[in-house]
């Protein structure tokens, strides 16, 4: 990781040992004069980054920042915590953080094991594997809005999914406007992101070390032993992208929804982005400060918590 | 013992062959399903499409017939979306003249930053690095707002400019392309220092041809997000009439449905022959993402 630094240090180093001494001060001055020419170049090839993020996403956010702790932008006094309180007291925002977060804790774990189930799938030696992969990566490709007719064919109350239900003798659902909801959504999520979450796993799986699963087999271990503590201990790293990877994605299903349900979906799917957009309609701009901080600050815990998990399970087998 | 070893075998060749079905089948058929006429579709499907959300209380198991091979091939629907109504056409336009630019210069920018990020360490970087993937980790809940707000001061809102503009700054294709550029050898890199070359020299000679096949990887993963948005332009392009197809698909009304299979056929077509291209490029790209640290 800092083998460049290392290097160039070492190159310093070695200079100053060959130059004639009394020469300390041109030593300083040339060393800092690089540090000056690093610190210009690496700005230049930064700047138009930094300046954009700074524009598009920092300056407006410590202006979120300040909304969510103001009465409102013409009356500018400090109220501290009272819009985060009445936002947590909404009870739209309620219906959305609750529909959001079960979605996304029920989600994000079938994502995550079932698409290590199926890289495992394509590890072993079953005919096809090119296409398999093909196959599984292909939702990921095409456009929701491409597929929704589809979803609304299979999932209506006279659609097909009822359909092959009924004729095992179960009476139809309501699928999109029942408590069964939430089911529908976790299928078309899992169809979407099975497939590149797959790709992560299975580039980590090949990146075990051969020795030790071949030490491992002469020694006799079990596949299940063999899985859990070695196999395992070398994923964590991707299982904690892909976990976080899957806790995005999961977010993002309000497209799926949206497309399928429009603006005003059964309250069962009434999610985050929908409580956003409907107070952008009333552009009540402290409520939205309000919920999209407190939203960042929970990503935030999230994603430590996420690392710090990562960092007690994996540590040993890091390099 | 081996016996034993070839029933596991059969057993996993199944399941992965039933999620292949299952994966496959909604693409499939939405292209099947464009190839029918609106009478064929208006059988199979017009209880689906023409209830209103109320009036579906009833259920008659023959109603729905989804079906995989139309009666009669038909060009038809094809016919009316390319040539008679131009304006799905116009809408698909909107989707292009948004996503292409997003492409363009989030890569660009991307790539100049990303070499920046690999050439330079220090405190000051690491911190910024690690500040770009905690933004990139951030769902739109949290950045739509910020991005309202400043469309709105720099008067872009209801243009294009509201969703190109952070589109362009996106920290997705900086971290990816960083961790692709890390692994370029740094002696490749001080060679070309030592034979004189200028910074720009190096980042344009050396470090880009070696990311070749991620610039294009990247690419597709850009692309095939932004074909795909619907929070941004609701929020941002209010205007019906800038829309791009992803938001608009859902609009179209019940006598229309076989028009909207060919239009969801059509719009599946750029990312169907960017796949089929580029497959490898694509699977090597998410394969590098690797973890989020380091």
């Amino acid at each position: 990781m800092s083998m460049s630094r290392d290097n160039k240090r070492i190159r310093l180093k070695k200079e100053a040992r060959l130059r004639p001494p009394g020469k300390a001060a041109r030593r300083a001055w040339d060393v800092s004069n690089e540090r000056i020419r690093d610190v210009m170049h690496s700005m230049a090839f930064m700047g138009p980054s930094l300046l954009g993020v700074s524009v598009f996403f920092i300056v407006p956010f410590l202006v979120v920042v300040y909304y969510s702790v103001i009465r409102s932008p013409i009356n500018p006094e400090f109220v501290f915590l009272d819009n985060f309180i009445s936002v947590l007291k909404n009870s739209s925002f309620q219906t959305a953080a609750k529909n959001t977060a079960t979605f996304s804790v029920v989600a994000v774990p079938l994502a995550v094991v079932l698409s290590l189930g199926l890289a495992l799938i394509l590890e072993c030696r079953i005919p096809g594997k090119s296409w398999l992969r093909t196959f599984f990566l292909s939702p990921m490709m095409v456009p929701v809005a491409s597929v929704v007719l589809i979803w609304q064919v299979v999932f209506h109350y006279n659609g097909t999914l009822n359909g092959i239900l009924s004729a095992f003798g179960i009476s139809p659902v309501d699928w999109l406007n029942s408590p069964y909801c939430q089911v529908v959504i976790i299928i078309l999520f899992l169809w979407k992101n099975l497939g590149y979450n797959m790709i992560l796993f299975m580039a980590a799986l090949n990146n075990i070390p051969k020795e030790l699963l071949e030490v491992a087999d002469v020694e006799g271990a079990s596949p299940a032993h063999k899985f859990f503590n070695i196999k395992l201990r070398y994923l964590s790293p991707t299982v904690l992208f892909v976990t976080i990877l899957s806790i995005i994605s999961s977010f993002k299903v309000f497209r799926e929804i949206y497309l399928l349900t429009g603006n005003y979906p059964y309250i069962g799917l009434y999610m985050m982005q929908h409580f956003m957009n409907n107070t952008f309609q009333g552009q009540d701009f402290q409520k939205m400060s309000a919920a999209a901080v407190l939203l960042a600050l929970v990503m935030v815990v999230l994603i430590i918590l996420l690392f710090r998990a990562e960092d007690a399970f994996g540590k040993d087998v890091e390099g | 013992m081996k016996k034993n070893h070839y029933l596991g075998r059969g057993i996993l060749t199944l399941v992965a062959a039933f999620f292949a079905f299952a994966f496959l089948m909604p693409t499939v058929l939405t292209i099947t399903n464009s190839f029918m006429t609106q009478s064929e579709i208006s059988a199979n499907y017009g209880k689906v499409f023409s209830s209103a959300a109320g009036s579906a209380n009833s259920y008659i198991s023959s109603m729905v017939n989804l079906k995989f091979i139309p009666d009669k091939v038909s060009f038809s629907q094809y016919i009316t979306v390319l040539i008679k109504s131009p304006d799905y056409l116009l809408k698909f336009w909107n989707s292009v003249i948004l996503v292409v630019p997003i492409v363009l210069l989030q890569v660009g920018v991307a790539s100049i930053t990303a070499y920046s990020f690999t050439r330079w360490r220090g405190k000051l970087r690491s911190f910024l690095f690690f500040f770009y993937v905690i933004l990139m980790l951030m769902p739109y809940q949290v950045t739509l707002v910020p991005n309202y707000l400043v469309s709105s001061w720099l008067g872009i809102l209801n243009t294009r400019w509201a969703i190109i503009f952070p589109g362009m700054f996106a920290p997705f294709s900086v971290f990816l392309l960083t961790k692709f550029m890390r692994r370029i050898p740094a002696s490749l890199i001080e060679a070309a220092k030592l034979d004189g070359s200028s910074e720009w020299q190096i980042f344009k000679d050396i470090c880009l041809p070696q990311c070749r096949s991620a610039l294009y990887s990247i690419a597709i993963l850009v692309f095939i997000d932004y074909w795909n948005m619907v929070e941004q332009p609701i929020v941002l392009l209010q205007d019906a009439a800038k829309q791009p197809l992803s938001v608009y698909l859902s609009t179209i009304n019940a006598n229309e449905v076989g028009l909207a299979f060919a239009i969801a056929t059509i719009y599946m077509v750029p990312c169907l022959l960017l796949f089929l291209h580029g497959e490898d490029y694509l699977v090597e790209g998410i394969a590098h993402q690797g973890s989020v640290k380091g």
